[in-house]
This record gives C-alpha cells, structure tokens and sequence, in this order.
C-alpha cells in the first residue's frame, strides 16, 4: 500500500483558499471604512487642532497653542463645568429613579407591561423634541409656574430657565425625564436574572424584604449599575440636541456644554483650531470611562 | 421573590396602596409632558395664553397641525415641517437597510468564520460605538466636500451608515455567538459556502435580530441631530433640524400649538415604532448591557 | 486499500499541540470508535477528518486520495453531531436533502433519497415537521438521516448519544449497531462512553493528550490494555490497581501485598505467563490490575473443584445494582471493588472469602505504568 506523498497535497484546493478569504473580505469593506472615518478623523481633528485654522483647515502649526487658549477661555471652562454638575447629577439621579422603579415594579404588580411602556417611551423621541416640550413646560409665563400660580400658590416659582444660574438644572430634569426609564429597564432585566433560589434562601435566614435587596440582590446587579453608568456618562458628554433645543446654551452661555462649544467654534464662530482641540478634549474625556469598561467586558467574556 | 410583600396583613395592605401610588405619580411624570404636548397642539392660541397647561382645548382645532405640516416657518422658509418629514424618511430607510445588511454580514463572518485578527477587528469596530461624534464633524464636513455629496441625502445616509455598522455588527456579532457552530459546520459538510450558509441557515434564523437592529437604527437616525444640523443643505434637512428652526424662529408671536404639532409630527414615527414593536426596542437598548 | 487512513496528524494552536502525531487506518466498512478523557484531542481529530479544522502537518487520506488540503464539502463525508445540528429553519425533509441539493442531485433522485432514509429510520411521519417540534430521540434520528441520505465515503459520529436520557441511548445504541450492521457503512465514532465504546466498535483507539495509546479490538483493548491508563479508562467499575512486590517462587514468581493490619496476602502468578522479563523483576514493586469480575465469593459446593486463587477480606461498603453486588474491599494501601452474584449474603464488617481468577490478571511497571504482563 504505497501513497505518492506529494508535498502540495496539504495546500488548501481553490475552493478551500476562496472560503479562507471570503470572510476577510466580506468585513473588509466595513474595517477600511471604520478605519478611515473613524481612526483616520480622530487623527485628522487632532492635527486640525493643532493648527491656526479659523473659517476653513488650514494647515500651518501652532503646537499645543490651540489647546492653551482653551484652557484660558471662560466659556470652555463654564462648558466643562457644567458638564461635570449635569452629567453628576444626571447619572445619580437616573439610576435612583430607575433602580427604585425597577424594584417596586419587580412586587407583582398588575398592568406592570402598561406601567413599563410608560415609563420607557422618552427613550423613543429624539432629544429635540424632548427639548422642544421641556422648553414650552418651564416656560415662567406660560408653563408650570404659571400653572401653579394660577392654583393660587401666587408666590411659587419655577424660572429655571431664564435663570444663568439654575438653567443647567432644567438640562438634567429633561435629560432624567428622557432617560431614567431606560435605566429602570435595565435594572428590570438584571432583576428578572437573579436567581430565585438566592431570594428564598435570604428569606429562610430570616432577612427581610428591603435588607434581602439591599444585601442580597443589588450586589447581584453590581454590573448592571456599571453598565448604565457608562451609557448614561456616554450621553452625558454627547449631549447636544438637548441643550440646543431646551436652553441654546442660555441664557447667555450660562448653560454650555462642550458637545455645543465645540459645534459653535467649529461651524459658527470660524475657530476650526479651537474646536477641534474641544473635540479631541471630548474624546479624552470619553476615553477616560470608557477604556475601564472595554477592559472589563472584554476580559469578563473570556473569562466566560 | 414578591411573595413576602403579599402577605394581607392591614400593614401590608397598606404598603402595597403605596406602592401602587408611587408608580402611578412615577407613571404620571412620564406621561403628562406628552399629554400637554398633544392638548397644547390642539388649542387655538388664545386658550393658551389665557388658560392653563392642562385645561383641555375648549375649541379643539386641527389648524396648528395643518400649519406645522405646511405652512409655518422654519428659517427663511415657510413651508412647514412636511417636506422635511418626508426628508427624513428619504434618509433613514437606505441608511437603516445598508447599515442593517453591512451588520448582518459582519456579524456572521466574525462569529462563525473566525480568523486571526477577528477580535481585534470587532473591538476597533466596537469603539466607533463610543466616540462622541464631535471628533469627526470637521473632516466628514471636508471628506463630503471632495465627495460632491456636501448637503444632500446621499451624504447624510453615508454618515449614518458609516457610524452605524458598528452597532449593527455589534447586535448581530452578540445574536450569532449564541447560535451553534455546529450548524455552520454541517453545512459545511454539506456542501454549502460563505454566503449559502449565510442565506439558508443564518438568516432564517435571525428575525428578531434583524428587527431590533431596524428598530434601534431607525430610532437613532431619526432622531439624529447633529449629522443633521452640520451636513444636511436647506432642501435636505431632516425633520429634527426643521422641528428646531421652527421653534427658533420668531415672527411675532410664539405659536406654541404649532410648535407643539410641530413636536408631535417629529416623535410620531419613533413613538409609533416604539407602541408596536417595545419589545425589540428595549432589546436593542439593553443589547450589550445586561450581559444573560 | 484502507477507507480512512491518518498519518502522522499533527494539529497545533499555538504553542498547544491537541495531536502529536496520530495515526491510524481503518478498512471500509470498519466501526472506529475514538475514545478517551475530555480534553483528549478525539474531537479535534475528528473535526481534522471532516476538514472543519486545518492540520498542521500529516496527511488524512480517504480511499486512498489525499483529502487534506480539501474543504469539508470536497472530502465526501458526513458527520452527526452531538448537538444534532439541525437547519431549524427547515423542515426535517429540507434538512435531509439540503446536502443533496448543495451537491445539485435532480430533484426525484432527492425525493428518493429522502423517501428511503426516512423509510430506514422510521421518521416518515415527521418530515413536514421543524426541528424544534420533535423530541430529542427523533432529532437524533433526523440527524442521522441527513448523513445516510448522501451515502457519503465516511460517516463521523461526534459523541451522537450524550444528549439523551439514559434508557433512549441505550436504544438508540442498539439502532446504530444494527444500521452499521445492515449498510456496511465506514464510521468513525468519538465518545466519551465506554459502554459505547465497548457495544459498537470493531476497532477502539484510546487517546490520551494527544496520542493514541492503543488501537485494537474491544476484546484486546479491554483485556490486553497497553498501559494503567488504557485499563482504567475501560470498564466500570474500573480495573482496581494494587501495589504489591515481586518475588521468587517454587513455580515462577509471585505477588505480595503487604496490608498493615494482618499478615501479607500472596499471590501467584500464572506460570504459562511468566517471562524473563518478570523474573528479572523479582524484588520490585508492581502494579497488579485485577477487574472486579476476577473476584468471586466462595462457592463451599464447589469445595476442591473451585478455581481461582482464596483470599479473605473484610468487606467495608455493599452496593448492590440488581444484576449483581458490588462490594468495596480494604486491601494493603488501596480499597478494591468486586463484583459477586446477586445472591452474595454479605453485611458490612463481614470477613468475607474470595477467590481471584489471577490466569486473567495484568501486571503494570509501578513507575513508567506500562504494562509488563
């Protein structure tokens, strides 16, 4: 019984080599143009900011001078600031609301399906028009204050909104508004994948129902509270629509956030060089939280 | 795990009336913006001015609907949101088909072809996800120039195209990972190739995920503001950008019924979606997050 | 000509090598059975057969052609997997005829086809049937079809049992020896079973980190195996090991099995199977493997006519499975099972007289646990 052992026997046939290929090729398209228009511009936005460039790119170099001015402009640091106090405020709140009503959802409640569309459909509309509604609703002269003037409470006010000084609160109200529902879902979803023999074995060691949660079932939702963080963090450093459509920044730039300085230098202001430092400030900031969590996701999943 | 808060004693009985009035005020701060939102843009201005937020319309009227659709100003125009509406549709549906197919595709060579420098792929891809999206506005706003496709359709479905595969790839990568490999390789065996397994075996399978990435990346584009706003010409906004105009524009007095009908017109597509597909809703939002 | 030959496989991910170097051969029409702990390599070997995984180096011929460099659709080969891999898209008649339709058979030839494999398998009254409205043992049965139906040179059975409940596996068992019985087929068969192992194959190949450790009949595998591992993973109860020290005596040589409570218990050891080698050993530690049906109570009818070596020892635990007892037995170091009859009146505590049948007893080297006779 004798082979002709030839040595191109274990190179893969035509077929074989087209199969090996196909894959690559299929997501090739997709990585070249993830590479380009992602990696490639994040490169290029960097080097703009670090250019003179004013109405349109300009290509003559200033170091790190874009980045000075910035940090000795008023407004970038009302914007960051206020980024700081909405995105606090607007995480914390998010994920009290939307824990507590996950819990109390999570009691066998009737009509729980009607109760959770409700509370979730913000997250459908698109932050203009969330902007456009909350603007009509704290408007002094016609809206909720006038509401509850009108109910004889003559001396309530709520004038958030044309106050410099309260104005990025109404960001957070309408920004929670939008958002906490999402947040209750998540939590709903990690509840509902708590096993239910932890729950019962808490109650047989005698626990009771608001000490098994916080005991028992939030450190189960350990990640759940670590994923929503990180998308709500997310959305706090992209808001854009929401500013412009509920405050435009105002009064004055009382409420700006760096989403909207960076747009207003850029394409209003003819300062390319200064938005693209605020752009890549951003991505910075976004990089902070964000890498943490990649880190984390990716090595819980081959750890599992 | 609710069992011990059933438990009819008076106390608990109590508790539970509680219980159900904190969800229904919950339930009630969701609402109501909505509600004022549609009683708002069914009132004659007059009712606004004089009455308050939540009395209901005395004199019900269509008239500020008619307006928003196609009359009221947004800029230099006065055409009303109608025209946009339609840009929008004009923009989200090649943009949602392209981005779900590149997805689908992605999805299913990452996960059932896999090759070196797969993961590293997907993970570069998965960051596109994350950017905040002013990092690219002024070389997309250059790049669409050199493309000839500054301020028309073509250009925005370009835009969100390209910033939506990743999170296409990333909905159909997570589906597919749960579907046995073992199904590719009897395929294989049978004599089946990269795209007839794909078409015969994958994607009769891949309904659900085929809608929640429609869903997430209708929603998404639609809403969209921002690509709008900075890449979009006079003739080839989308509506979130008309919707903005209009309510920035003063001529005179502020209409705000016609606002609102203005807001109403530009959530309805999404809310609809959102009434009759939730499900898939909430599962593309939680996609990624909670992890089974 | 062999139907299926593997020579010199070898498979690396990495700096891990899954395969050093197997091979083997099987005639057509042969029942191969890859056998061995998980983690083994047997289902990388198979995937290797079916072309789903590349080799590293080596060649796998199938009726003489070198199939290595071949895609899975060019090796004209079937397999069934131990998750059945069923199109749940498809009916079960499309999954049966899927392959036949890739390799574009007219349609009548595929009616056929699928008409007679259902025919076979008694699933005629589910073809219009998805996959998800059967039962596990009908999905197992459809799973089957789809290989039959292409009557392909090399059939690969992927551990096709494990996901059923007990008594259908048995069952189905049954149903695969007489098919293989019937068409003569060519398959190769990974399990981790040895039950499985031992019912179906004409050949067994144990493996073990990547090697084949032995290749034989069940019959040799189970009664000559190569090494402690070989004769440890065959058979249930497990082989019991025992260490006990070589020495000189009137016949040949014997065994002794120090026990810290008594005196030492001797045994002797065939004279028909005493070599050189043994006797060179005389004064060393070995391993003795006696299996737990060597060992049987004392028959007093018997009286002198009894064969087998007497020993007594105090039983420790009874268990008893119906068809026979097991008893676990403290002996020198180790505790040892063996099977007697059913009808053995034993307690625990009891001493207990023995007789060893030591004509089928194996000996291992105590270091290298080779076998050495």
């Amino acid at each position: 019984m004798t082979h002709s052992i030839s040595p191109k026997a274990r190179r893969p046939t035509a077929s074989g080599r087209l199969q090996a290929w196909l894959p690559r090729l299929v997501l090739a398209p997709s990585a070249a143009v993830i590479l380009f228009f992602v990696y490639g511009f994040m490169l290029w936005t960097f080097v703009l900011s670090l250019t003179s460039s004013r109405m349109l790119p300009s290509y003559d170099f200033v170091g790190f001078g874009q980045y000075a001015r910035l940090m000795a402009n008023d407004r970038w640091w009302v914007a960051s600031t206020n980024l700081m106090i909405f995105g606090a405020l607007f995480v914390a709140v998010c994920l009290v609301i939307g824990a507590l009503l996950a819990i109390l959802l999570d009691q066998k409640i009737r009509q729980e399906g009607a109760l959770r569309t409700v509370y979730l459909y913000p997250m459908a509309l698109s932050f203009i028009v969330t902007g456009v509604v909350w603007k009509w609703l704290l408007n002094p002269q016609l809206g909720i204050q006038a509401m509850v003037q009108g109910w004889g409470f003559e001396s309530f006010r709520f004038d958030w909104i044309v106050d410099p000084n309260m104005a990025i609160y109404t960001l957070v109200i309408a920004a929670v508004w939008q958002a906490s529902g999402f947040v209750m879902a998540l939590f709903l979803a990690g509840l509902r994948g708590i096993d239910d023999s932890i729950i019962k074995a808490a109650q047989l060691d005698g626990a009771s129902l608001p000490r098994i949660y916080w005991r028992v079932v939030m450190p189960c939702l350990r990640p759940v509270v670590f994923s929503a963080v990180m998308i709500l963090a997310h959305i706090a450093i992209k808001s854009f629509d929401l500013v412009v459509a509920l405050t435009g920044g105002g009064p004055g730039y009382a409420s700006d956030l760096p989403a909207t300085f960076m747009y207003t230098h850029a394409f209003n202001r003819a300062q390319i060089g200064l938005g693209s430092a605020s752009a890549m400030l951003m991505l910075g900031g976004v990089l902070a939280i964000l890498i943490p969590y990649l880190y984390s996701e990716l090595r819980s999943r081959r750890h599992g | 795990m609710a069992d011990a808060i059933r438990r009819q004693t008076v106390g608990a009985r109590l508790l539970r009336g509680a219980l159900y009035a904190v969800l229904i005020l919950a339930a009630l701060f969701y609402a109501l913006p909505l509600l004022i939102m549609l009683i708002t843009s069914i009132k004659p201005l007059s009712e606004i001015t004089a009455g308050s937020l939540l009395s209901l319309p005395q004199n019900p009227t269509l008239a500020p609907w008619t307006k928003a659709w196609g009359e009221a100003c947004t800029g230099m125009r006065c055409e009303g949101v109608g025209g946009y509406f339609w840009n929008s549709f004009a923009i989200v549906i090649p943009a949602v088909l392209i981005s779900t197919a590149a997805g689908a595709l992605n999805g299913y060579a990452l996960t059932k072809w896999r090759f070196k420098g797969a993961e590293i792929v997907f993970a570069l891809m998965l960051f596109g996800c994350f950017i905040p999206f002013q990092v690219v506005l002024l070389p997309m706003a250059q790049t669409l120039g050199w493309l000839g496709l500054s301020s028309s359709r073509a250009g925005l479905v370009l835009v969100h195209v390209v910033f939506g595969i990743a999170f296409t790839t990333l909905f159909f990568r997570n589906f597919y990972v749960g579907i046995p490999d073992e199904l590719v390789s009897a395929a294989k065996l049978d004599g089946a190739g990269f795209f007839r397994i794909f078409w015969r075996i994958l994607l009769p399978v891949s309904a659900p995920i085929i809608v929640v990435s429609i869903i997430w990346q209708f929603t998404q584009i639609w809403n969209d503001f921002l690509f709008g706003v900075a890449f979009s010409g006079h003739d080839t906004q989308p509506v979130t950008v008309a919707l903005n105009n209009l309510v920035n524009t003063s001529t005179g007095v502020t209409e705000y019924n016609v606002n609102m009908a203005a807001a109403m017109i530009a959530a309805l597509p999404t809310l609809v979606v959102y009434v009759l597909a939730g499900k898939y809703f909430v599962r593309g939002l939680t996609a990624g997050s909670v992890k089974g | 000509m062999a139907a299926l030959e593997i020579d010199q496989v070898r498979k690396e991910f990495g700096r891990e090598r899954v395969l050093k170097d197997v091979s083997l051969s099987i005639e057509s029409g042969q029942f191969l059975i890859l056998v061995g702990p998980s983690g083994c390599g047997k289902s990388t070997l198979m995937n290797a057969i079916a072309g789903l995984e590349p080799v590293t180096s080596g060649h796998i011929r199938i009726d003489g052609e070198d199939v290595t460099g071949r895609t899975p659709a060019e090796r004209d080969i079937a397999m069934v997997f131990q998750s059945y891999a069923l199109y749940p898209s498809m009916t079960v008649r499309q999954n049966i005829s899927f392959g036949l339709e890739m390799r574009k058979v007219p349609k009548a030839e595929r009616i056929e086809a699928v008409e007679r494999v259902a025919d076979l398998l008694q699933i005629s009254h589910l073809l219009e049937r998805k996959p998800a409205q059967l039962s596990g043992g009908q999905r197992q049965r459809v799973a089957m079809g789809r290989a039959l139906a292409r009557e392909p040179k090399v059939y690969l059975f992927d551990e096709p049992l494990s996901n059923l409940d007990a008594k259908l596996r048995v069952d189905m068992r049954t149903e695969i020896k007489k098919l293989h019985q019937r068409l003569g087929t060519t398959i190769v068969y990974v399990t981790h079973d040895q039950v499985e192992a031992m019912t179906l194959a004409d050949k067994i190949a144990v493996m073990r980190d990547g090697h084949i450790l032995q290749l034989g009949s069940p019959d040799e595998v189970y009664n000559d195996p190569v090494d402690m591992f070989v004769a440890g993973f065959m058979g249930s109860p497990s082989m019991n090991f025992i260490r006990a020290t070589l020495e000189q005596s009137d016949g040949g040589v014997q065994l002794r099995i120090e026990t810290p409570s008594e005196e030492s218990l001797t045994l002797p050891w065939p004279a028909a199977r005493t070599t050189e080698a043994l006797t060179e050993r005389i004064g060393k530690t070995v391993i003795l493997g006696l299996r737990p049906e060597h060992f049987s109570e004392e028959d007093a009818r018997l009286g002198a006519q009894a064969e087998g070596t007497p020993m007594t020892a105090t039983v420790s635990v009874v268990e008893p499975t119906g068809a026979d007892i097991l008893l676990r037995l403290p002996l020198g170091e180790e505790e040892i099972t063996a099977r007697v009859g059913p009808k053995c009146a034993v307690a625990p505590g009891d001493r207990l007289a023995l007789r060893v049948d030591m004509s089928r007893a194996v000996m291992f080297d105590a270091n290298s646990e080779q076998r050495i006779a």
